[in-house]
């Protein structure tokens, strides 16, 4: 009180400051006492919600994951489209380019793939079928990254509200055309499914080998791309300060362009996976809300792509974790499922600020 | 950072590989049925196949172990993988309850030969070439008839009651004096069509002087716009409400408006609606699933083939109607009892030529075309043979394969265009 009095300034009951000094030992413990308090307070959400046991619902969760062999391969699919995604917003982000369109540019190069494999499946040769579903839906995603970049980099439009409803624009399109498609039936089911045009061919019994694949090759890739190239130099120089960026000489608008023409185009690949490596059909749910998912990885990760696949894992873990309970219990649903999931996350989140900062408490401060 | 993160997945791993090895063990112990569901118990639809399995199991002496269930399965890659999970989990038979599930369940079939898979209310398992896809169905539009019947019995009520004449309620008779009924349809598919015709016909044999108006939902279950759709056939004037779309929308748009004073009455579908409707509601036609699955269930633990199309109706005791509301007709037991005696008996028939035209002339050929159809490129995906479906009289429905295929638009009944809105 005297110290107050003194000085005119009532010190604050509640001060943050940052940490440098956190030690990996440390680290470790907030995380691991942010997953055991996560828990807790599901197992209370659990208990009180539905009267089921939490530890039975826990072992549910787990099982959505590694339940069978099946399950684990799903869980992999699901990984490597949510990383590719991730791995399309990290230049972005880097460059302080808040791309929060990723859904609608996976949405868009779907679209393009599907149109491809519906017009031409049955006319065009195999292989020039999949180079023309490659190109376009490569190039329709990396549009739809350049149409908000284009406005940011010529008139400093806002690119969150920018992007952000390019996804609506998108979503709408791809209602009207699987509402054209579907023809007499109810939904548009699987594209081809008698001549099988425009599906990526197993590889090791598994659809989805090509996606594993080429996923794999891109985070390793955009790892070098962003920490070795000038590119990558340029983006985080434009990232830091688009005013020094100029001083520098660095053409900020071509980078801008450049950058979003990138992240679009491997969203429009991420379509492309999903449509012709994946589902085999189009809906407005078909990017599943990876586009914001994505965002949490390439956030957490700090934009470095090999701990984005940590990162990728724990979300679907968490999200297979959830449906698997959805489905196992009448008494939940997806909502209640996701609350569990949600609440892991929303911890998993949380310590991160306790690792970079630190609570000082009005009394317990002394070396303030 | 890396250090920290990689030590956590280690840790997640090894609880991992644990737990498979636990997993593993509880696998592959005895006959287990897997069933994909497209909602749960809080849906009529599915909640009477869920009824039906469990009485199945019942009778058949399985445990509850040994039904694997997955309920909210969409109608996309959720129905491969769920099936997929099924047979991992050792599931010898899986079903699937929704028409669109069953592109999904076809895949998954190709994969895995040793296990059947049965897709209820699909239409095309018999020519898909696989032997170990299956389709199955009710035929339910025999029910839908006898709750024909029972509304056209209270028509014919109110109109010798006084009730229902052209000068105390105009805005229920069309110019030429037939009395208007409605129906909240799903989709303009086949199997709609032969519902709404059949509950026409049977309306018909009691009540000659009548029409009916069909509003399509596009969807198999939305209570607020079968609600909208009942209450806009109210608001035209229809006397009685029927039903194609599973939920309690309509008969409680009808509970409402007869509480309000005006005259109609609901027939629903698949579930009792008399706790939603308790004086609006006549009955409902519903499906005894349970003697399907029983049948199936049965097959598939003697390790016998089940039939690639299953249709059968009330002279199995597969379809029937919901216990009669309070308001019924007098003597509508009786008179319902009869017409099920000669469904039974085959001297009745739901689709006789005789009792219905279409473009004013009687039909004497209806060619099925039972090949299956790819909608968005207009190609055959499956061959099918095409029928000849007016056999002796009668329009042949669900004989040449299980899912419906009655497509024609009868006179009488006018189908509109025009779509509500919640």
């Amino acid at each position: 009180m005297k110290k107050t009095q003194t000085t005119g300034v009532k010190e604050p009951f509640l001060r943050i400051a940052r940490r440098e000094d956190v030690t990996t030992k440390g680290s470790i413990l907030i995380r691991a006492a942010a997953i055991i308090a996560a828990l807790v307070v599901d197992a209370l959400f659990i208990f009180l919600v539905t009267g089921l046991n939490p530890v039975s619902v826990y072992v549910v969760m787990f099982t959505g994951t590694f339940g069978n062999f099946m399950r684990f391969k799903w869980a992999v699919e699901e990984l490597a489209k949510l990383l590719l995604v991730g791995i399309a917003l990290a230049p972005a982000f880097k460059m302080r380019f808040w791309n929060i369109g990723a859904e609608g540019q996976v949405l868009m190069g779907g679209l393009a793939t599907a149109f491809c494999m519906i017009y031409f499946g049955n006319t065009l040769p195999t292989w020039l079928l999949f180079v023309t579903m490659f190109v376009t839906s490569i190039a329709i995603g990396a549009l739809w990254g350049i149409i908000p970049a284009f406005f940011k980099a010529r008139w400093n439009t806002n690119e969150t509200l920018f992007t952000l409803m390019m996804n609506y624009v998108a979503i709408q399109l791809v209602a009207f055309a699987t509402n054209t498609w579907r023809g007499q039936a109810s939904s548009l089911g699987r594209i081809n499914p008698g001549t099988e045009a425009g599906w990526f061919p197993s590889i090791m019994g598994q659809r989805c080998t090509i996606n594993i694949i080429v996923i794999a090759i891109l985070t390793v890739a955009m790892f070098i791309y962003l920490k070795y190239t000038k590119h990558g130099f340029e983006i985080a120089v434009v990232g830091e300060s688009e005013n020094t960026a100029r001083y520098a000489g660095i053409n900020v608008r071509k980078v801008i362009l450049r950058t979003m023409a990138i992240s679009g185009a491997i969203c429009g690949l991420g379509g492309l996976f999903i449509v012709a490596g994946n589902s085999q059909t189009i809906a407005t749910t078909s990017a599943g809300g990876r586009g914001f998912d994505a965002i949490i990885v390439a956030w957490l990760a700090k934009f470095n792509t090999f701990y984005m696949v940590l990162i990728s894992f724990l979300i679907v873990f968490l999200e297979k974790g959830a449906s698997q309970i959805a489905t196992s219990y009448s008494i939940m649903n997806d909502y209640s499922a996701d609350v569990i999931s949600g609440i892991i996350l929303f911890f998993i989140l949380g310590s991160e600020f306790f690792i970079n900062y630190r609570l000082i408490f009005r009394n317990g401060g002394k070396n303030a | 950072m890396f250090k920290k993160i990689a030590s956590l997945v280690l840790a997640v791993l090894m609880i991992a590989s644990v737990a498979a090895v636990f997993s593993s063990c509880g696998a592959g112990s005895g006959f287990k049925v897997g069933v994909i569901l497209v909602g749960d118990d809080t849906e009529g639809y599915t909640k009477s196949h869920m009824d039906g399995i469990k009485a199945a199991a019942e009778s058949l002496g399985l445990k509850d172990s040994q039904i694997i269930w997955k309920y909210k399965v969409e109608e996309n890659d959720a129905c491969a993988k769920a099936a997929q999970d099924l047979v991992a989990q050792g599931c010898k038979v899986i079903f699937s309850n929704s028409y669109g599930h069953q592109n999904y369940m076809e895949q998954v079939a190709k994969e895995f030969p040793d296990v059947t898979f049965v897709s209820m209310t699909g239409d095309y398992a018999a020519i898909s070439g696989l032997s170990n896809f299956k389709n199955a169905f009710t035929s339910v539009y025999e029910a839908r008839y006898v709750s024909g019947v029972v509304a056209g019995l209270k028509l014919q009520e109110l109109v010798k009651a006084g009730t229902l004449t052209k000068a105390k309620l105009p805005n229920s008779f069309d110019k030429n004096g037939n009395i208007k009924i409605g129906y909240v349809g799903a989709f303009d598919y086949a199997e709609v069509v032969s519902g709404y015709t059949a509950f026409y016909l049977g309306v018909k044999s009691v009540v000659s002087n009548v029409v009916m108006d069909v509003i399509y939902t596009d969807s198999w279950f939305d209570v607020e716009l079968e609600g909208a759709a009942a209450e806009a056939l109210i608001a035209r004037g229809c006397v009685i409400i029927g039903q194609h779309a599973d939920s309690t929308g309509a008969p409680a748009a009808a509970q409402k408006a007869k509480d309000a004073g005006t005259l109609v009455y609901s027939v629903g579908y698949n579930i009792d609606m008399l706790p939603t409707a308790p004086t609006a509601a006549l009955t409902s036609p519903t499906n005894c699933w349970d003697v399907y699955y029983k049948y199936a269930i049965d097959s598939a633990m003697k390790g016998e083939e089940i039939v690639a199309d299953w249709a059968h109706g009330y002279a199995d005791s597969a379809v029937k109607v919901t216990p009669l509301g309070p308001e019924v007709a007098a003597g509508t037991q009786e008179k319902i009892d009869e017409v099920i005696a000669g469904l039974k008996a085959g001297t009745l028939r739901v689709f006789d030529t005789s009792k219905f035209t279409v473009g004013g002339k009687k039909v004497t050929t209806a060619p099925i075309d039972l090949s299956l159809m790819d909608w968005t490129t207009m190609t055959v995906v499956h061959q099918g043979a095409t029928v000849e479906a007016i056999v002796d009289g009668y329009f042949s429905e669900s004989t040449f394969r299980s899912a419906p295929y009655f497509a024609l638009r009868i006179d009488g009944i006018t189908e509109q265009a025009a779509r509500v809105t919640k």
